[in-house]
């Protein structure tokens, strides 16, 4: 349910990079941590982007798997349920590696060709 | 027309943290501890408050009520003649679900920071999106019930990662209701080892002076 809320902060960082340009598309980067889910993001950013200038713009999005790192034993692993125990030690020290992204990697702008004459 | 690649490389969250920074420098010039209160709907928010703020000696404390709607639970609170601000998110129909740093912003004029040592801001009741926004808290407590059911730290890991102590409330309830403590702390500890945890009942009183403790002890910050 806050895909709503996630699409509106991805629009409002996306207009202040567009400046102004007519946006064809953004890539997104998200962590398996955020609990987006993908189809209802797409759902909500089709309607946030009504009437502006990400209108009609494609969102990709880059899913990215959660990996946890064991401070005590260096265990590196992936996870799949929200399980943040160390599976080798049992140790709760554990750093997130990857999957808590909710990153703009990038944005597709339309802009008027440099003038030649 | 022709199409450009412009790089970014920007937390999609980066304009509330701003806000939420901007909040954070406010709060500490006045010496003011902020606890962002979140829960499910109904899960004893302000019944919480209304009996820990009681007899919180000591320390002066300002509530920010967040909802969606009216001011229900600002009325509440009245009787403890503290400084209570309303801030409602919705618009008619309809509001956001959560706090944002923004809206917290807005309502700084009407809280009278000189006079406060702690401001508890509570939040809309939600399990997802308040725990994406931070709003330039110290400290993020998360109140769920007995009545919700012992599975829900699986089903919401990232509002039971996003904060700093958990209250497990409506002890008294427990005869009645099918949940499994056991079963809840193994839950909780898989998706957040090691978090502090309050069991108490708003109702009945039992557990709530290891509540203000808890409060008392979140540091409170010098001016600067």
């Amino acid at each position: 349910m806050h895909e709503l809320a996630i699409s509106s902060a991805v629009l409002e960082s996306v207009l202040r990079h567009a400046d102004g340009r007519r946006v064809t598309s953004v890539k997104l980067r998200v962590g398996h941590l955020r609990q987006v889910v993908p189809d209802s993001l797409a759902f909500y950013w089709d309607i946030v982007t009504r009437d502006g200038p990400c209108e009609g713009s494609v969102l990709e999005q880059e899913l990215i798997a959660a990996r946890l790192e064991c401070a005590a034993c260096a265990r590196e692993w992936e996870i799949e349920l929200p399980v943040f125990r160390c599976p080798t030690c049992g140790g709760a020290d554990v750093r997130i590696a990857a999957g808590d992204e909710l990153e703009v990697e990038s944005i597709e702008v339309e802009e008027e060709p440099a003038c030649t004459a | 027309m022709h199409r450009v690649k412009v790089r970014v490389v920007e937390d999609a969250l980066d304009a509330n943290n701003t806000i939420a920074r901007a909040n954070r420098d406010d709060f500490d010039r006045h010496g003011v501890t902020v606890v962002n209160l979140m829960s499910a709907p109904g899960a004893g928010k302000t019944s919480l408050l209304e009996r820990a703020l009681r007899d919180l000696e000591g320390v002066r404390v300002g509530v920010l009520e967040g909802d969606v709607q009216g001011s229900l639970d600002a009325d509440r609170l009245a009787s403890l003649h503290v400084p209570v601000v309303q801030l409602n998110t919705g618009n008619g129909f309809g509001g956001e679900c959560h706090l944002d740093a923004n809206m917290v912003r807005s309502a700084l004029p009407a809280l009278p920071l000189e006079e406060i040592d702690l401001l508890i801001v509570e939040n809309v009741g939600n399990l997802v999106c308040p725990a994406e926004f931070r709003i330039g808290e110290d400290v993020r407590i998360m109140v769920s019930s007995v009545a919700e059911g012992e599975d829900k730290p699986l089903k919401y890991p990232l509002m039971f990662r996003a904060c700093e102590l958990v209250v497990i409330n409506k002890l008294d309830l427990l005869p009645h209701v099918d949940f499994d403590m056991e079963r809840y702390l193994h839950h909780l500890d898989a998706v957040h080892p090691g978090v502090d945890t309050i069991r108490l009942s708003a109702r009945t009183g039992e557990g709530v002076e290891e509540f203000r403790a808890w409060l008392r002890q979140v540091p409170v910050r010098a001016p600067a």
